[in-house]
């Protein structure tokens, strides 16, 4: 197993100095991995307490952003004995390069992990130049 | 805290409140639980994305609980390569004592977007009984 002392803390999302947000909420940052692959780029992430009606996501511009709401954990006529981790709202954002083909991006949500596929345009897939000599 | 068994014999509860005690200052073993106490029984949450239920062992003996399980990482393919890896991946082995005997026969567990929910009821013997008060 990979080191767990940072994985065991969830980050929290930062807002700009002096910016504050309307919901009284915390924002944690998900745990994502981004692999490259030949025609697509795929970004995993952990939202647990997420399920597809949950998450959000929006690309505006070059910006995508991962929107997940999580109902409170607060657990009716019970006390929290023990709390190791936090329970609160997902949000992160990837800038992305020209290269995304806007209209094939496709998302799904299963055992709170949230899969998002974004296929490389054909563009960018074939964009070799040749370099010749003079 | 410092108590004499005299102390505890008017306090059946006093388990129940050093239970949070127990854990101040530790760093949680992977992964991390919320634990939530009524009089009656317990109930664990943690949060387990991306594992199946079925790679998830789970036992009560007594009054402590085990989880056991295994996250395994996505095999990339040949010309496929990581941007960014911040996700858990591996095996863990993580026990917890409850401040009470778990009756084992009751023991719920539920496995919901990537969240594990154990509920833990208390074991019938060790129940706080009321007592009612008559008047003569």
């Amino acid at each position: 197993m990979k080191d767990t002392s940072q994985e065991l803390q969830k980050k929290e999302a930062e807002t700009p100095a002096g910016i504050e947000r309307t919901r009284d909420e915390k924002y944690y940052l998900p745990a994502v991995d981004i692999i490259e692959k030949s025609d697509s780029i795929v970004v995993v992430a952990d939202v647990p307490g997420c399920d597809e009606k949950a998450v959000d996501i929006t690309l505006e511009k070059n910006v995508l952003t991962i929107n997940g709401l999580v109902s409170e954990g607060r657990i009716e006529g019970m006390r929290l004995a023990l709390n190791e981790y936090g329970v609160g709202n997902y949000q992160r954002q990837f800038t992305l390069s020209d290269e995304i083909d806007r209209e094939g991006i496709q998302a799904k949500v299963k055992n709170g992990v949230l899969t998002v596929i974004l296929p490389k345009s054909s563009t960018a897939k074939t964009r070799k130049i040749a370099v010749v000599s003079e | 805290m410092l108590l004499t068994n005299f102390e505890r014999l008017f306090d059946p509860f006093l388990d129940f409140y050093e239970f949070p005690r127990r854990f101040r200052g530790r760093r949680p073993d992977f992964p991390p639980y919320n634990v939530w106490l009524s009089d009656d029984k317990a109930i664990i949450t943690t949060e387990l994305p991306g594992i199946t239920p079925s790679d998830i062992d789970l036992s009560v003996v007594g009054k402590v609980v085990t989880l056991k399980g295994e996250r395994k990482a996505d095999e990339l393919k040949e010309g496929e390569s990581y941007h960014r890896r911040e996700r858990w991946y591996g095996r863990f082995n993580k026990s917890i004592e409850l401040p009470y005997n778990i009756e084992s026969n009751g023991v719920k567990a539920t496995f919901q977007k990537g969240i594990l929910t154990i509920e833990l009821p208390r074991a019938e013997a060790e129940k706080p009984k009321k007592i009612e008060i008559k008047t003569e």
